[in-house]
């Protein structure tokens, strides 16, 4: 089925940068129409969603040529879902923001940019064209760069150096494989490159442009050994930024590992191997990384790195259950990273500090925030039946069922990890009384409590949203796994794919 | 029964969110939760005794095989029984505890929900969900042991009690996994079935380990009892149910509800049999050490445990009913103590119990309860205790070959156990009282009534063991696989060596009661030995693993973004490297390239001298400078091959990144040169196979035979659909047009980028 209405979400994304571009300075109204427009957005996604789970595959030929030929978008049940999830997130950061952000940042273009960079996620989900993905790449990079450096000082500038000169690399790295893959094939359409990339003979040099893309899309998911810029830039942004961040911008590396090793390179087992091995590594690395920290966002940071190994283990796994498995845990990551950052943002207001030593007594002082930061918290360690737990189920399942114990005791140790440095969080920042001042220290002035009440809500409405999305996901795990189930059944058998973007005939001809 | 479990989370929800409502008498009325349920488990009573099974199936995530399916058996309904009765005790009690503190409403939330994941714990017949109310059980007692949070001492005990649970706990869910993979069903009733399956099957040493490390953290075995001592940091009422009568037991429960599923066979019986034989001796030897009245009853708890499952390993249909019975003694006469404690401890300030002297001249009703949960645990005559340990002795006795080990052991236990009964049960009450206590006084009866209740409920079932035999204790051994014993308990066996022992026992604890008088003295002689103590070893593996985290993190990630490059392109060329020269034939032909015309010798060779300046430049002003002549040559390659609009589109976004990184670096400090000889050349080297690598495949990749169909379709139609005689134009804006819309965009970006970061005044930012 063919439709206009799929590039929507970019577009909208787009045209509400444009217009905020021309309200400069006048951030009430920016704050107000971005808002809106976030929120017309996500009834979007829904409708995008929904249209897809019904009538299937959905696409939009670009300029109306043919493909191959032209660049095709592409909306499938995962890409819809991608966009949708990311447009919860986004109304959420959206909303934080207004409270959340600095007037100078907003002055100075926050929105626009905000936006720009939802339109590069949104295409890079929707695109059915390999080289048009490098191109929403750019985008993605080069807005969250500006808003990581807009109006920052010296510790932010020094992490946007690092972020972006390792994403840089890896642009680099995904442009050469890009330039490789269309030397072997004449194509940059994915479908096409399905089919072409069967045929060609010499596997060795098909694996090794395979294997260019992984370390390209692994540098941007954060895997081991590539993951250095993760911890090096989440802590020092404001926390609304820090949670696009963490909630997306690796998810755009996992979403583009999963489209490329099940519909072009389909992994062969030198691939999973080293899929499994690195999806070990990065489990441990992030899990040892996450012990140490004694910043709370830093700690965050290498959880994310951590918990982008239950993802890369789905791949390394490759079967239908491990990849629901991982296709359910990105689900329930975006958004529960996404709101990690938001809770230590008000964390951040009310305490004037990220270090745990020196943090205490929330409970006392934010019973009923705590309860709902608690619950944010469970969630990501994977309390059952909260969100994090279920997608675990399948990913034991196909270890066991490949015999892949390592991954396993693997998967026991990061979870192992993970729950017990949010119960020390949580012992420290929140039960803890808080410690008593150094001398020359001067008193931190409770930043939250003196905000207006409606200032208060737009920064706890965004953080009860999410949490209820993760509740939900939680409770109602059946739909999200049956959802999962699907996706990964169609990454199994790419053919309805192929013959919604080349037409039916594409897969007789060969 | 689903909304039997719900209720107390819909309660606890209420109590968590609107806490602070919670005064006066009002807590007290919370307890009606748990009264209500034990009645509606009571009317179970007449139906399991006649053998009947209750089901209860609701669809939850059907496509995972997970379903809300409860189950009432002989032994669902005995732990039922017990976390609804002793929690209404407990509830009543903790009214007048905690009588006036402000999170009262709170604690009562957390009691629910601890009590709904238990009820969760021991009716679901799907394992999964069986498991995540063992995990809400772990969360509950987190929260309950860290209740009086501004203590350090209980939040680290807290932490280190989910620390050991939650970690067994993820092991016990990969054991589920594996056991529902290798059976196809997470229902435990569909498994009994593949029972001789999964015994056969190659990987059942690991299933019992997974189960094992889960059951055994929870039920505080050894080497993993440290948590519970240190558990007893929670408010007492709450030591009573969960650190005691219940969630302990919850790692029983599940042994049990295994044994007709994994059990008899010789790997099973035997590891229980070590690790509960020795946490039974372990525990009952620590616990007459101890001089805290809750120190005490925590050690002879871990006994108790260790007793059970002891018992569970011996196996035989004796063993279950003894240990059935001594599950339910336990929680009357153990809870009991504790609730004794804590009134002790509320009205006298104290627990050491080498002080607390005649109190029952100040509170004779609680000495009552005292002596009769004293004589419980000892096991004299007329009370269920002394049925239990006979039970235990029959059980030792005809266990086989070790036999005489076994009943030895026990023997040791029990007598060690009675004196810590007597030492927590009696010694409090007698001699004469202390002046300091003289001004104690009773307190509301909500506190000594039911410890007292505890004590008369063991006395009277002692008295009538039959009405437990065919009711409750016969239907639980069939649930456990035992399925043709018919029970008859009975106070009185005749003389026989059984009573010989038992007398033993009580006699051996009575004189040990006399001779050892508790002290400080041997508290610290025994402290000794804590530098050889599971938990001694546990904590030294986990500072060991925070200084290995602490290099590793500082070596993979040490501040430098080059080191970082250098780790990802080593990486690189390793992974990719030994992929190529594994997996390809590498030819490197020359002949089918076009000749290299003047230009490009031109512009290459710029190229090369651009590259040279910025890896030897001192100044990171000039390294940027000659990077961006760098991108202007490429911009000369696209004129010269026919593309200006590219061209130019590339020229404008080279200098404004150049703009952009020239105002980021100016913040940066200055540019450190590394002196390292070493390092250049490991760089200079990498960085060479790199390009070397890249190469090769580009090469390699010209070999291919080149599938032309795009770029001729897009030379043939540029002009007749495109209207457009420049080919490379017509691509650009018409048949990939979306790329150039996107590519416009990120130049807008990154001009606002450096607009606003020509404009802001730092002074705006906060």
């Amino acid at each position: 089925m063919t439709s206009n209405f799929i590039i929507l979400p970019l577009l909208l994304h787009m045209a509400t940068a444009i217009v905020l571009m021309f309200l400069w300075k006048r951030i009430t109204a920016q704050r107000i129409i971005s808002v809106i427009s976030n929120i017309v957005i996500l009834i979007v996604g829904i409708l995008l969603f929904m249209q897809t789970w019904k009538t299937g595959i959905i696409t939009m030929q670009a300029g109306n040529w043919p493909a191959p030929f032209g660049i095709t978008f592409v909306a499938d049940v995962f890409s819809s879902t991608m966009v949708l999830f990311t447009s919860i997130s986004a109304l959420a950061v959206s909303i934080y923001s207004t409270v959340g952000i600095n007037r100078a940042r907003m002055k100075y273009g926050y929105f626009p940019i905000f936006h720009f960079l939802f339109m590069g996620l949104n295409g890079a989900f929707l695109t059915g064209d390999v080289f048009n993905l490098y191109v929403w790449f750019e985008i993605v990079i080069i807005s969250s760069f500006v808003l990581m450096t807009l109006g920052g000082k010296k510790p932010q500038m020094e992490s946007a150096i690092k972020y972006v000169a390792m994403n840089m690399l890896a642009s680099v790295i995904f442009l050469t494989a890009i330039a490789i893959l269309y030397g072997l094939t004449g194509s940059l359409n994915m479908a096409d490159l399905s089919i072409k990339i069967a045929q060609i003979e010499n596997r060795g040099l098909v694996n090794i442009t395979g294997l260019l893309f992984f370390i390209g899309f692994g540098i941007k998911s954060a895997v081991f050994p590539l993951y250095y810029w993760l911890p090096s830039s989440y802590h020092t942004p404001p926390s609304a930024i820090a949670a696009i961040f963490g909630g997306l911008l690796t998810k755009v590396g996992i979403y583009a590992l999963f489209r490329f090793f099940t519909l072009i390179f389909i992994p062969n087992e030198f691939i999973t191997t080293a899929f499994s091995l690195i999806a070990v590594a990065t489990l441990i690395t992030g899990a040892l990384g996450s012990i140490i920290k004694r910043d709370m966002r830093r700690m965050f940071s290498y959880l994310i790195v951590c918990h982008i190994g239950f993802m890369i283990a789905g791949l390394g796994l490759f079967t239908e259950v491990a990849l629901a498995g991982a296709l359910f845990y990105l689900f329930h990551d975006i958004i529960v990273k996404t709101n990690l950052f938001l809770v230590s943002g008000i964390i951040y207001r009310i305490k004037g500090t990220m270090n745990m030593p020196k943090l205490g007594g929330l409970y006392a002082e934010y019973p009923k925030l705590s309860l709902i930061m608690a619950i944010v918290f469970f969630s990501l360690v994977g309390i059952p039946p909260l969100s994090g737990f279920w997608p675990k189920i399948n990913l034991f399942q196909a270890g066991f069922f490949g015999g892949n114990y390592l991954l396993i005791v693997a998967m026991i140790i990061a979870s192992f990890v993970t729950l017990y440095v949010i119960a020390k969080m949580w012992t420290e920042a929140f039960w803890k009384t808080a410690p008593p001042l150094d001398p020359d220290e001067k008193a931190y002035i409770d930043g939250f409590t003196v905000l207006r009440p409606f200032s208060k809500l737009l920064l706890v409405f965004p953080v009860v949203m999410l949490m209820m999305v993760s509740l939900y996901i939680g409770f109602g795990a059946e739909n999200i796994m049956v959802i999962s189930k699907h996706i990964a059944a169609q990454m199994m058998d790419t053919s309805p794919y192929i013959k919604a973007v080349l037409g039916n005939e594409a897969l007789n001809i060969q | 029964m689903l909304l039997a479990i719900l209720s107390g989370f819909l309660i606890a929800i209420c109590l968590l969110f609107l806490g602070k409502q919670l005064k006066g008498n009002l807590p007290l009325a919370v307890s009606i939760l748990p009264i209500t349920l034990f009645v509606y488990f009571c009317t179970f009573l007449p139906g399991i005794g006649e053998g009947q099974t209750f089901f209860q199936h609701i669809p939850w995530i059907p496509s995972m095989g997970i379903h809300l399916d409860f189950k009432l058996d002989g032994l669902s309904l005995l732990f039922s029984l017990l976390i609804t009765g002793i929690g209404s005790l407990v509830f009543l009690y903790s009214s007048s505890y905690l009588k006036g503190h402000i999170y009262i409403g709170r604690f009562y939330g957390y009691l629910c929900v601890f009590m709904a994941s238990m009820l969760g714990v021991v009716l679901s017949d799907n394992l999964l969900v069986l498991f995540v109310f063992w995990e809400l059980t772990a969360i509950s007692s987190f929260f309950l042991i860290g209740f009086n949070n501004d203590n350090e001492a209980s939040r680290k005990s807290s932490l280190l009690a989910w620390a050991i649970t939650g970690g067994g706990g993820f092991f016990l869910m990969a054991g589920f996994i594996l056991i529902g993979n290798v059976s196809g069903t997470y229902s435990l009733q569909e498994m009994l079935s593949s029972s001789e399956l999964l015994k056969s099957h190659f990987l059942y040493a690991i299933m019992l380990f997974l189960i094992f490390a889960g059951a055994f953290t929870k039920s505080a075995q050894f080497p993993f009892h440290f948590w519970l001592p240190g558990a007893m940091k929670a408010p007492t009422p709450v030591s009573a149910y969960l650190h005691s009568a219940t969630m302990v037991k919850a790692g029983i429960y599940l042994i049990a509800r295994f044994t007709p599923i994994l059990g008899n066979h010789p790997y099973w019986n035997n590891t229980l049999l070590i690790v509960g034989g020795i946490t039974m001796v372990y525990g009952a030897f620590h616990s007459i050490f101890r001089i805290d009245l809750k120190g005490i009853l925590a050690y002879s708890t871990i006994s108790a445990l260790g007793i059970l499952v002891f018992l569970l390993g011996i196996g035989t249909h004796d063993a279950l009913l003894a240990a059935s019975v001594f599950i339910l003694v336990h929680a009357f006469y153990k809870a009991g103590l504790f609730l004794i404690a804590g009134v002790i401890d509320h009205e006298t300030g104290t627990r050491d119990v080498s002080q607390l002297a005649g109190l029952r001249k100040v509170m004779a009703p609680l000495a009552i309860a005292g002596g009769l949960a004293a004589l419980s645990s000892a096991g004299i005559p007329l009370t269920l205790s002394f049925v239990s340990k006979d039970l235990i002795y029959e059980a030792t006795l005809n266990s086989g070959n070790s036999a005489l080990l076994f009943t030895l052991i026990a023997i040791l236990t029990n007598i060690f156990l009675s004196y810590s009964g007597y030492l927590a049960g009696i010694k409090p009450f007698v001699g004469s009282l202390p002046a300091k206590f003289s001004e104690v006084h009773l307190p509301s009866g909500f506190m000594w009534l039911p410890p007292l209740f505890l004590g008369l409920g063991g006395l009277l079932f002692g008295l009538f063991p039959s009405l437990l035999d065919s009711s409750l204790i016969q239907p639980v051994i069939h649930a456990m696989g035992a399925n043709d014993t018919v029970v008859s308990l009975k106070l009185w066996h005749g003389f026989n060596t059984v009573l010989m022992l038992s007398a033993l026992t009580i006699v051996c604890g009575i004189i040990l009661y006399l001779i050892l008088k508790p002290s400080l003295k041997r508290l610290n002689a025994i402290g000794k030995l804590d530098s050889f103590s599971p938990q001694t070893i546990f904590m030294s593996l986990a500072k060991g693993t925070k200084f290995i985290a602490l290099r590793y993190t500082k070596f993979m990630h040490n501040g430098f973004l080059r080191s970082y490059l250098t780790k990802i392109i080593f990486f690189l060329v390793c992974l990719i490297g030994y992929y190529l020269i594994r997996n390809v034939d590498i030819q490197l032909y020359t002949d089918k390239h076009t000749a290299i015309s003047m230009y490009e010798a031109i512009v290459f060779s710029i190229m090369i001298v651009a590259i040279f300046t910025i890896v030897f430049s001192p100044s990171r002003f000039v390294a940027i400078i000659s990077l961006s002549v760098m991108g202007y040559c490429m911009c000369l390659f696209f004129v010269y091959y026919g593309a200006p609009d590219l061209a130019m589109t590339q020229f404008t976004i080279d200098t404004l990144t150049t703009v952009l990184f020239v105002l980021v670096l100016l913040k940066l400090p200055p540019y450190l040169r590394i002196k390292d000889k070493a390092a250049q050349v490991r760089d200079g080297f990498l960085a060479g196979a790199f390009g070397i690598l890249i190469s090769v495949i580009a090469l390699q990749v010209l070999n291919e035979p080149t599938n032309k169909n795009i770029s001729r379709f897009y030379a043939d139609n540029a002009y007749l659909l495109g209207k457009g005689k420049n080919v490379v134009n017509v691509i650009l804006v018409d048949f990939r047009g979306y790329d150039t819309l996107v590519e416009i965009t990120v130049l807008t970006i990154a001009a606002i980028g450096v607009y606003s970061m020509l404009k802001i005044q730092s002074s705006e930012i906060e």
